[in-house]
């Protein structure tokens, strides 16, 4: 399951999702907007995406690491919009058999979300907005 | 043909969307940013004078070489930065 939204991820309600019979393990990667920064406090960010292909490229990642890992249930969730310090950006939850699978898909998802997701961060200061600049790392292929 | 423009590209041009009609010689991304980048100072800013630019042919991640037609959906944006 995937989606984009921009109300805050309910973590438990999604996590519950996942606990079904035969599962194992769960694991989860829950990424938090930061309250500061190398350049100041942050008020809050704002994150841009690019509808229509946000989905297909989240989807794309579901699918593959579903069947490579032999996933039962993997979920994420992009947040969009303006996010405050401390709340949740994203959510990504992975459920199978042995935690080895569970915890190689949670990772490889959220790698592959950064530098393939259409998602832009812009950090607001108290007197100015920065556009964050990407590690610039390759897309990865699947 | 639409284009279309992300984070600090939309800033600088004051504009999210445009229509355009390249002339007929136009037939890839490459011949596309020099041309857009004729049509004003602020373009110019973004496409000659900004390395760091990426693109999208209908929601697929595109390169210089990319041929481009008519009614395409062409989006330009820096490097993602989510997660």
């Amino acid at each position: 399951m995937i989606k984009v939204q921009k109300q805050k991820i309910n973590i438990s309600e999604q996590n519950k999702k996942l606990f079904k019979k035969k599962v194992g393990a769960v694991v989860n990667f829950i990424g938090i907007a930061r309250p500061k920064n190398k350049s100041g406090n942050i008020k809050y960010i704002e994150i841009e995406h690019y509808p229509g292909m946000t989905e297909k490229k989240i989807k794309e990642v579901e699918i593959f690491a579903t069947r490579k890992w032999s996933l039962n249930k993997c979920i994420i969730i992009h947040r969009y919009g303006k996010i405050i310090p401390g709340e949740n950006i994203v959510y990504i939850g992975t459920a199978s058999k042995h935690r080895k699978n569970a915890f190689k898909a949670c990772e490889f998802i959220i790698n592959y979300l950064k530098v393939n997701a259409p998602f832009w961060k812009m950090e607001k200061q108290k007197n100015k907005k920065i556009y964050v600049k990407s590690k610039e790392r390759d897309e990865i292929k699947i | 043909m639409k284009i279309i423009y992300f984070s600090w590209l939309k800033e600088i041009l004051e504009i999210s969307e445009e229509r355009v009609r390249p002339p007929s010689n136009i037939k890839n991304i490459d011949n596309l940013i020099k041309w857009l980048g004729t049509k004003s100072i602020k373009h110019k800013k973004i496409f000659l004078k900004s390395k760091n630019i990426r693109c999208a042919i209908n929601h697929k991640i595109a390169n210089k070489s990319s041929k481009i037609k008519n009614n395409d959906e062409i989006a330009f944006f820096p490097p993602f930065t989510g997660g």
